[in-house]
């Protein structure tokens, strides 16, 4: 249809006024959108060279291998930040993932049938993007309240809430895109309906789900105001998952703002470490699945 | 697709001809027996796999009931104490145990207003430019690359707004907008007090660019179920690019893109990192837009860990049950428009 627009060049109709005057529109329409696009650009490109120029010269070995420096002490690294994060997000993605697909599985195979599913499909939506803060201090009031500690498993479960609904959506759009005609073979040949679902229907969108997976990792790597109030943070190193537990995003935010500076120098290295870990998974599921992915 | 099972077609077991007709029957009966055990089992696994997923399913419902009687619970001493009046009072005041939403609730709308008069046309442009003027072999990489804007987390872009964007802000552009836009007489009073970088602009610039990937990617999907026959009538008439997109693409998916925008909208209204620090954290009113202020992310952010006065936390959570209800609504909103849009594409 690009072929169909007026070609400057070739006027077909006698440059008159108002055919002037609606070129002109045109072509600054069409600069602004250029200028958009280009705005969009530059504004990841400057991120990203910000993140490097000021990050690149806190990657060291002593990085991965030291754990947060005390006040006022030289040196140090993000040892801890780094492993409470592994954690903290390994074990909610272990949590959310079994829960978000059964879930999503529901919503494909009998979301159709019922109100109750057309809730929870509306709610899952909405969800995926509540402020994630109200979600910390949910499981701040149902679990740190009650036990009366902060932990990493708390952290965990504030992830695995924001995590749930991502998989969730992406299982269940996946799920819907199956041919009929395959789950329909499968039934003729006698096998019941869980078989079906989980042997036939699933499989056959393994990779869809699985970016919806990796997506919800990226997601939830970064999130830094749901740990404000459930993981909290850990100068030392610590493998007690039931005890406050420092992870990256909230060492970040603590480094970023203190007056010291190999503390601001770490917290931009920990930047650097997380966005182009979460940025690296975002392109690599949206690649390496890109033909599964419903637009 | 349910299969009833119970209605398919049983194969008889093949007679074999060295049985008599009594011993065939038995066979028979006994293979009967034994498919209809099958069958019962399934059943049962059937009923066990609906009611199992039904469950998982339920929780994402339940967790909502739970983080809205949650917030509620918690929330109910501080409405006690000020009643439904908290959502307008001016004051917010931790030293004398005083508090009130309407700063957060004003920061938090102003930031987010201004966020989306910025990030609609550019939004805007962007899925103008990947559905329209874009060559084919570069919309994927262009497409990812603005959907990345969405991946960087939230606290990358609190601090590049504070050490890299406000100084730059506060050095050049504020005064500029200040010796342009300050004097003139309505608008002036926002665009005046010192420039600071940080403040209500800075954060709203921030938040600008971080909802325009969801709105434009909301767009560019929109955009894409316009039928090509309706384009290719306005071209055939003689229109060019930007009319049939201002004309034609425009009216049609407006049900969509209002939505997008409202989704933008709710994704902004519960921003906390990059807001808590841009923002300044001054809990006071101001006209300028200049001046630091708070959201109500970026107060529950600040000071929730710190809150020692049981009615401290309350208010908190008084806030963060308010901040919850109005991005409900507004996603909503949205995602009602957006079902509509897909209706549409029914349609096509």
């Amino acid at each position: 249809m690009n072929q169909a627009a007026i070609n400057p060049q070739e006027p077909i109709v006698p440059m008159n006024k108002v055919y002037r005057k609606r070129l002109f529109r045109h072509r600054v329409g069409i600069a602004m959108s250029v200028l958009a696009m280009s705005l969009g650009l530059a504004v990841l490109a400057w991120i990203l060279v910000t993140l490097v120029i000021n990050g690149f010269s806190a990657l060291s070995v002593n990085m991965f291998t030291e754990s947060t420096p005390a006040p006022g002490s030289e040196g140090g690294g993000l040892a801890n930040a780094i492993f409470g994060t592994f954690m903290i997000v390994g074990l909610s993605t272990l949590v959310s993932t079994p829960i978000g697909i059964l879930a999503g599985m529901y919503l494909a195979e009998y979301g159709n049938e019922n109100k109750l599913a057309a809730v929870t499909r509306f709610v899952t939506d909405i969800m995926l993007s509540a402020p994630s803060i109200v979600i910390g201090m949910f499981v701040w009031a149902a679990y740190v309240a009650t036990t009366n500690h902060y932990s990493g498993y708390a952290g965990s479960i504030a992830l695995a809430l924001i995590a749930v609904p991502v998989v969730v959506r992406t299982t269940d759009n996946m799920l819907r895109l199956v041919p009929s005609s395959l789950l329909e073979a499968a039934f003729a040949l006698g096998a019941p309906r869980w078989k079906v679902a989980m042997t036939v229907r699933l499989r056959a969108v393994k990779a869809g789900v699985i970016t919806g997976v990796l997506l919800a990792v990226a997601r939830i790597s970064g999130e830094t105001a749901p740990l404000l109030f459930t993981a909290l943070n850990n100068q030392f190193f610590s493998k007690d998952m039931n005890g406050p537990m420092a992870n990256l995003p909230v060492v970040i935010y603590g480094f970023a703002m203190s007056p010291y500076d190999n503390w601001r120098e770490l917290a931009w290295g920990g930047a650097l470490l997380v966005t182009f870990s979460v940025l690296a998974l975002n392109i690599i599921s949206r690649t390496m699945f890109s033909q599964k992915i419903p637009n | 697709m349910s299969a009833d099972i119970t209605t398919t077609p049983i194969p008889k077991p093949e007679p074999a001809s060295q049985f008599s007709t009594a011993q065939a029957t038995a066979a028979e009966q006994a293979a009967m027996q034994s498919m209809m055990r099958t069958m019962r089992k399934q059943r049962i696994q059937d009923f066990f796999f609906h009611k199992t997923t039904m469950l998982f399913a339920l929780s994402v419902l339940l967790v909502l009931l739970g983080i809205i009687i949650s917030l509620m619970v918690g929330a109910w001493p501080a409405f006690k104490e000020f009643g439904p009046g908290f959502i307008t009072r001016v004051e917010w005041d931790p030293v004398n145990d005083q508090y009130g939403a309407m700063i957060a609730i004003v920061g938090t709308l102003a930031t987010s207003g201004i966020a989306l008069l910025i990030a609609f046309p550019i939004s805007f442009g962007i899925a103008l430019f990947l559905t329209e003027i874009c060559p084919a072999s570069l919309r994927r990489p262009l497409g990812t690359a603005v959907e990345l804007l969405a991946g960087v987390p939230s606290i990358i872009y609190g601090m590049w707004g504070l050490f890299v964007f406000a100084p730059l802000f506060g050095d050049y552009v504020q005064p500029f907008l200040k010796s342009t836009l300050g004097v003139l007489p309505i608008i002036g009073p926002f665009f005046s007090g010192p420039t600071m970088g940080i403040g209500i602009l800075t954060a709203a610039l921030i938040l600008a660019v971080m909802i325009i990937p969801f709105i434009s990617s909301v767009m560019r999907d929109v955009f894409e179920i316009v039928p090509a026959v309706l384009k290719e009538s306005a071209y055939g008439l003689g229109c060019t690019r930007w009319e049939v997109v201002r004309k034609i693409v425009l009216p049609y998916t407006k049900t969509g893109v209002v939505g997008g925008v409202m989704l933008g909208l709710g994704r902004a209204l519960g921003e906390t990192m990059a807001v808590t620090f841009v923002i300044g954290n001054a809990n006071k009113l101001s006209f300028s837009l200049f001046a630091a202020g708070n959201s109500i992310a970026s107060t529950l952010a600040n000071e929730f860990a710190e809150s020692d006065t049981v009615l401290h936390t309350s208010s908190l959570f008084a806030l963060a049950l308010i901040l919850f209800v109005i991005t409900f609504i507004v996603l909503s909103a949205a995602k009602l428009m957006l079902v509509g849009m897909s209706r549409k594409e029914g349609l096509k």
